[in-house]
């Protein structure tokens, strides 16, 4: 090393330089938490949400399908998660019952608003899909699902021209909190030939741990969106009546409404 | 430019060669311009969103502190997983299960202090951001560090290929390639040449970091995305699977904390001033061979 590094004007340059790394690593560390706890922040935080979901728009198909895996590739059990057995009375009701006074209720901005039973359902078109479940914990899971397309569903009751998103509505409060579990998608996602509502899981009727009777797969989106226990589908032009007014019971706590990554 | 930083020897007609008002002193040693602006810009706005992706990383991790290899989770058979458990005395240990072995990390992994009681988490409350489990922060922390970190990846890829100038300071010429052996046998004797161009062992530990692990840290995290993977299938089999991509995206972001660290030992040891110095203001003192300067314009063709 040269001697003149260890000179006066050098030697001061040299602490601040050091100084500054120093400061720099402690400051960041510490700051992150700190100025995670501020409310605007949080906001632009929130707002990178919006550059994602309009970038993931922009560069994937509206029409690209989810990969579809072989019967081999299925997990011996599908992994359940949330709520896995509902107490509420109207739910054991419906169980005990084996849900044949259950109904789907399909209503707001449409031009017919029906309601169908799961017979009325399994007599429909359906659409059988062997597909992953990734959860925005990180872990994934194949399953093979059987239902109705969404679309169809759409096509019969005729949403009006101001709706712009479909929420699902739930039987089930979350960890027995006093919210009902709901969720949405925007039109891309909903009319997406693999989104459906699905009955059967693995050849068999969809079991209660998973969301019977009915339970929405919506492919090309995280775990949180596939809202189990659907009872009502609902058209809206916007969420500011519906709970917390973000989209969904974890959208209400913080998670983002685009679902995408 | 700042005066009086240091001695300029071999005044030589060199159209990088400093004013010729600095100070004369040593004979064998001047300053040179070796990092540009936008070079020091990347470097230290790249630092800063790595420990943002690193930290937030962590904490998304620790809400499913599991690793698999395929296209699903095998729940039972975990390639890495990192939880507490009973030990054999009752008392809960955290542990680390790396391909069927397990290693006690109590206070560390799987099990640490936790704003003063213990608590079950994968990483420890100091490593991950926020510090507390909060699973959507940490996702928004990692997503607007990637919105910066990626695109800026991709555009100094882009012009590292492109420019000349810059390929010759990345990637190796056969000579330095060659002179590998004995750049090891230097390193071990904590000998270290400061010139102006990087030697093999740099040069090829930027290229697998420039040109791998951030492009795969990038690509992995891409995969993490239903959209994507639908999208681009064929990026997700690339990786074997998106599990297989979840735990690559993991193993690439602690090769590139391994790198940090080899990398913070290398400037600490080598000149932590005159390294630190380069990085802040471009600045970099060089010592010249008795043999003659270093060729510095060292043309890479």
């Amino acid at each position: 090393m040269s001697k003149p590094e260890s000179s006066g004007p050098n030697r001061s340059r040299r602490r601040l330089l050091s100084g500054m790394a120093a400061l720099g690593a402690g400051s960041l560390l510490a700051g992150c938490d700190r100025i995670t706890d501020n409310a605007s922040v949080r906001r632009t935080l929130g707002s990178v949400e919006q550059l994602t979901y309009k970038a993931q728009r922009l560069i994937a198909s509206r029409q690209a399908l989810a990969q579809e895996f072989d019967k081999s590739q299925i997990a011996p059990v599908f992994r359940p998660n949330g709520t896995t057995n509902p107490q509420e009375d109207y739910y054991r009701t419906w169980v005990e019952n084996d849900f044949a006074d259950w109904q789907l209720t399909i209503d707001g901005l449409v031009e017919q608003p029906t309601t169908l039973s799961l017979a009325e359902l399994g007599a429909m078109p359906s659409r059988t899909q062997i597909t992953r479940h990734d959860c925005v914990e990180g872990w994934s899971c194949i399953g093979q699902w059987t239902g109705v397309p969404l679309a169809d569903l759409l096509d019969r009751v005729r949403p009006r021209d101001q709706a712009r998103f479909v929420v699902f509505h739930c039987a089930d409060h979350t960890y027995g909190g006093s919210d009902l579990y709901y969720e949405s998608l925007d039109m891309v996602e909903a009319y997406h030939p693999q989104t459906i509502l699905a009955y059967g899981l693995n050849d068999a009727a969809l079991p209660v741990a998973n969301g019977a009777p009915l339970r929405l797969r919506a492919e090309r989106q995280l775990g949180y969106k596939q809202a189990k226990y659907v009872m009502r589908v609902e058209l809206v032009d916007s969420f500011k009546n519906i709970h917390g007014g973000k989209g969904g019971y974890w959208e209400d706590r913080g998670y983002d409404w685009w679902a995408g990554i | 430019m700042p005066s009086g930083i240091g001695p300029v020897a071999n005044p030589k007609p060199d159209s990088s060669s400093k004013p010729a008002s600095e100070p004369e002193a040593l004979e064998s040693s001047r300053l040179i311009k070796r990092h540009s602006l936008g070079t020091r810009l990347w470097h230290w706005t790249n630092f800063l969103c790595l420990i943002v992706l690193l930290m937030s990383g962590l904490q998304i991790f620790n809400a499913h502190p599991a690793l698999y290899w395929g296209e699903q989770s095998g729940f039972s058979d975990p390639f890495i997983a990192i939880h507490a458990q009973a030990g054999n005395d009752g008392e809960q240990r955290g542990v680390v299960r790396v391909a069927g072995y397990t290693i006690d990390t109590t206070g560390v992994l799987g099990l640490s202090d936790d704003n003063g009681q213990l608590s079950q988490r994968a990483f420890p409350r100091w490593a991950t951001l926020p510090g507390d489990k909060w699973l959507t922060m940490g996702r928004n922390w990692h997503f607007l560090a990637g919105w910066i970190f990626a695109p800026s990846v991709v555009a100094y890829l882009l012009y590292t290929v492109i420019s000349r100038r810059r390929r010759g300071s990345i990637f190796p010429t056969w000579r330095q390639l060659r002179a590998i052996p004995r750049t090891i046998v230097d390193h071990a004797r904590f000998r270290f040449h400061h010139e102006a161009d990087y030697n093999g062992i740099q040069k090829l530990t930027y290229v697998l970091v420039l040109f791998v692990l951030l492009p795969m840290m990038i690509l992995t995290g891409l995969t993490m995305s239903p959209l994507i993977n639908a999208s681009w299938p064929l990026l997700t089999e690339l990786f074997g699977g998106r599990q297989s991509a979840r735990t690559l995206h993991f193993i690439c972001a602690f090769s590139l904390v391994g790198f940090f660290f080899v990398h913070i030992a290398l400037v600490l040891v080598s000149g932590v001033f005159n390294n630190l110095r380069s990085m802040v203001t471009g600045r970099y003192r060089i010592t010249e061979s008795p043999a003659g300067p270093v060729n510095r314009e060292d043309s890479h063709e």
